[in-house]
């Protein structure tokens, strides 16, 4: 019973994929098209997952799963400009920035930057073309599509996203901005970016991912990136995520750090009527250092999922995670952080944090920290709370002239600016303070 | 200034404050002493407007209008100033930030023009030298990871910014070395004009060798016992709290 449920719920990805196989014309031969049909047969056996499933107890996709969106098959503009984008995009970004409307990459609101001989910045259609070979060394072995649903069917459809590959010793100053917009349209449709980030030894490197939409619409965006951390790396990655309020967003990253690699990760979510963000970090050898930054901000009937995996498989490696979530309105949060450290992985210090400000009584979160400790020299430690705004500390801050209003915006704007500030670009700094601005004002404007 | 008359305040379902009768005028400086648990920091607080008491009796006048109508920030734009015994360490929102909100806040209320950063700074910089403050302190979060010491003159440097009517010092003394006490004190006796007033509330003497007080008040299970001038403290020094149980006066 439950099989023929799933396998109806699957028809509209199974009928969108043969539309798109026959979109790919030529392109279907590639050595990658094989691995497409491989995905999709596996996402065809596990189906969407349901709460059943441990690892989506607390989200349901049932409302993604039993909906119908359309493959978006060929880039269209779709009415987007360089003036409509000003508005939603983070301002005084000066690198390079790749635009896709509904997946496809848009060459004319994207501007490739110039970069030192081997650095590649480049739509990945475009490089399943012009740099095979590269790409094929890296493209979908970081992220395992076996047991993720959603990584199949996005690997199922993999078609573009962006390519960015810095060689050994290349220092990039400024970040890489890759927009992914979603249009108005008539009918809902689902778009799978797809992202390679390939960090050579000794390269740095500083990238902002940011969705956004033009339209209040219902639409879904299913998201793959892998990144490789090579060998003394530097790679800071920012995600903003600014979908629609109607909008479905499921987004996996999956980082795979070499030898005395440094990733930071900060994924800043506050769009989206259902969204979930997994972070997969491998720290495959000695010496990395691995931070996770999360901010989630929810109102309304948002709900709103952080799930991140750690794996320390190897000695001497540091990780520190914060995630932190404002809820107001009826909106749900989930936070689920595993750890593990693997036998071999001695002298690990591992530091995850989680807290929780509730500003509504209507507001849920669900939290699990979830350590899996196999080496016995280790250092690991979490924390889990959540509460309201402190009374203490609103009295205080009211006893100086403050007015109660001014008071809970100062501490609540100060308990996001805890993971804001971390974010190391200023221009993302002074964006996500103007979202914030605007979130406390609507929070006081619906009581 | 300030009346207080037949004043009951319970926390919890705890009556602590069982007919308070108080009256303090301008240029005075009245101390509040008492044992352990006597009400002094419900006094304070309850004249502060800390919610989480509840006023079942009495009534409070400041400046001729009702206090215990006002939110806690109107006091404070109308001139109360509370030095907390235990200051709030606030995270992320750092001390200068809050002090200019706070001044400018109360500017507004009094018609007069909000403060811009650079004059803002000039009068901070002017007031820490009265605290002998530490320039970084302005800099961190509020109260965060300040020593026992820095938060009680941390107190008292927002005090000396905001320039209160009333001032009310809850224990500032407590955690304070002699030296830092002297510095707090002097500080406070450089704030005293004839136009404003001063409740300082303290379990010892110690700190009304520094800050001369008009009157002593002596609160014992919620009622002043006992009232008188400075020399009440030291007799209270040498005798006790049990000789004022045993000797008490009626009401003031």
């Amino acid at each position: 019973m439950t099989q023929l449920t799933n396998n109806r719920q699957n028809d509209w990805c199974l009928s969108n994929f043969e539309l798109f196989e026959k979109s790919l014309n030529g392109d279907s031969a590639l050595h990658i098209h094989a691995i497409r049909k491989a995905a999709m047969e596996r996402f065809a056996k596990l189906g969407f997952p349901t709460t059943r499933d441990e690892e989506w107890r607390f989200t349901s996709v049932a409302p993604i799963a039993s909906s119908t969106f359309n493959a978006v098959l060929d880039y269209a503009p779709d009415g987007i400009t360089e003036k409509n984008l000003k508005n939603l995009i983070v301002d005084g970004m000066n690198g390079s920035r790749l635009v896709f409307i509904n997946g496809h990459f848009s060459r004319d609101l994207s501007d490739c930057g110039s970069f030192p001989h081997g650095v590649k910045v480049e739509n990945l259609s475009g490089a399943l073309k012009n740099d095979i070979g590269l790409v094929n060394q890296y493209l979908t072995r970081y992220a395992r599509y076996d047991d993720n649903a959603f990584t199949a069917l996005n690997t199922g459809f993999l078609h573009d996203g962006a390519f960015i590959y810095v060689p050994e010793g290349i220092v990039i100053e400024d970040p890489i901005y890759l927009v992914f917009v979603s249009t108005e349209s008539d009918a809902s449709f689902v778009s799978h970016p797809r992202n390679l980030i390939v960090v050579s030894r000794n390269a740095q490197v500083c990238i902002v991912e940011h969705y956004i939409s033009v339209e209040k619409n219902s639409y879904f965006t299913n998201t793959v990136t892998e990144i490789v951390a090579g060998d003394h790396s530097v790679v800071e990655h920012t995600k903003l995520q600014s979908e629609s309020l109607k909008a479905f967003h499921i987004g996996s990253m999956y980082v795979h750090q070499g030898p005395a690699s440094n990733f930071t990760s900060n994924s800043i979510s506050f769009g989206g009527v259902l969204a979930r963000n997994n972070i997969t970090a491998l720290l495959d050898a000695e010496g990395c250092e691995c931070t996770l930054n999360g901010l989630t901000l929810s109102t309304g009937q948002q709900h709103i999922d952080n799930h991140t995996t750690i794996d320390h498989a190897k000695p001497h490696c540091n990780s520190h995670e914060l995630y932190k979530a404002i809820l107001d309105g009826k909106s749900k949060g989930v936070f689920n952080g595993k750890i593990y450290v693997r036998k071999d992985a001695q002298k690990t210090d591992a530091k995850q944090t989680n807290k929780t400000l509730l500003l509504s009584d209507n507001a849920t979160m669900n939290t699990k920290p979830q350590l899996e400790i196999f080496a016995d020299d280790v250092k690991c430690t979490h924390g889990a709370t959540v509460g309201y705004l402190d009374a203490e500390a609103l009295f205080y801050l009211r006893s100086r002239g403050i007015d109660s209003e001014a008071a809970r915006d100062m501490l609540t704007y100060a308990f996001a600016s805890d993971v804001t500030d971390r974010v190391k670009i200023e221009g993302v700094r002074e964006y996500l303070s103007g979202v914030l601005h605007a979130r406390l004002e609507q929070g006081r404007s619906e009581g | 200034m300030l009346e207080i008359k037949n004043l009951h305040a319970s926390i919890n379902g705890n009556e602590i404050l069982r007919g308070v009768n108080l009256r303090v005028n301008s240029g005075e400086v009245h101390a509040i002493m008492g044992p352990n648990g006597s009400g002094k920091s419900t006094l304070a607080q309850v004249l502060a407007g800390r919610e989480a008491y509840e006023v079942s009796k009495g009534n409070v006048t400041y400046e001729g209008n009702n206090l215990l109508d006002m939110a806690p920030e109107d006091r404070a734009r109308e001139g109360i100033f509370l030095a907390f015994q235990y200051p709030v360490e606030i995270p992320g929102v750092s001390n200068t930030y809050f002090l200019k909100a706070a001044l400018n806040a109360i500017r507004k209320h009094r018609g007069l023009e909000e403060l811009d950063a650079v004059e803002f700074l000039s009068l901070v910089k002017q007031r820490m030298k009265i605290l002998d403050m530490d320039q970084s302190l302005l800099n961190r979060p509020v109260n965060e990871g300040f020593s026992g010491g820095e938060k009680k003159r941390n107190e008292i440097f927002q005090m000396a910014v905001l320039e209160p009517k009333l001032a009310i010092l809850d224990e500032t003394d407590s955690g304070l070395d002699i030296d830092a006490l002297r510095i707090v004190a002097d500080g406070v006796n450089k704030l005293r004009t004839k136009e404003n007033a001063t409740i300082v509330v303290t379990h010892y003497q110690r700190l009304l060798n520094y800050i001369i007080p008009d009157f002593v008040h002596v609160l014992v299970d919620g009622r002043i016992v006992r009232s008188g001038g400075k020399e009440l403290a030291l007799e209270l020094e040498d005798k006790g709290y049990d000789w004022v149980r045993e000797h008490a006066d009626v009401n003031v």
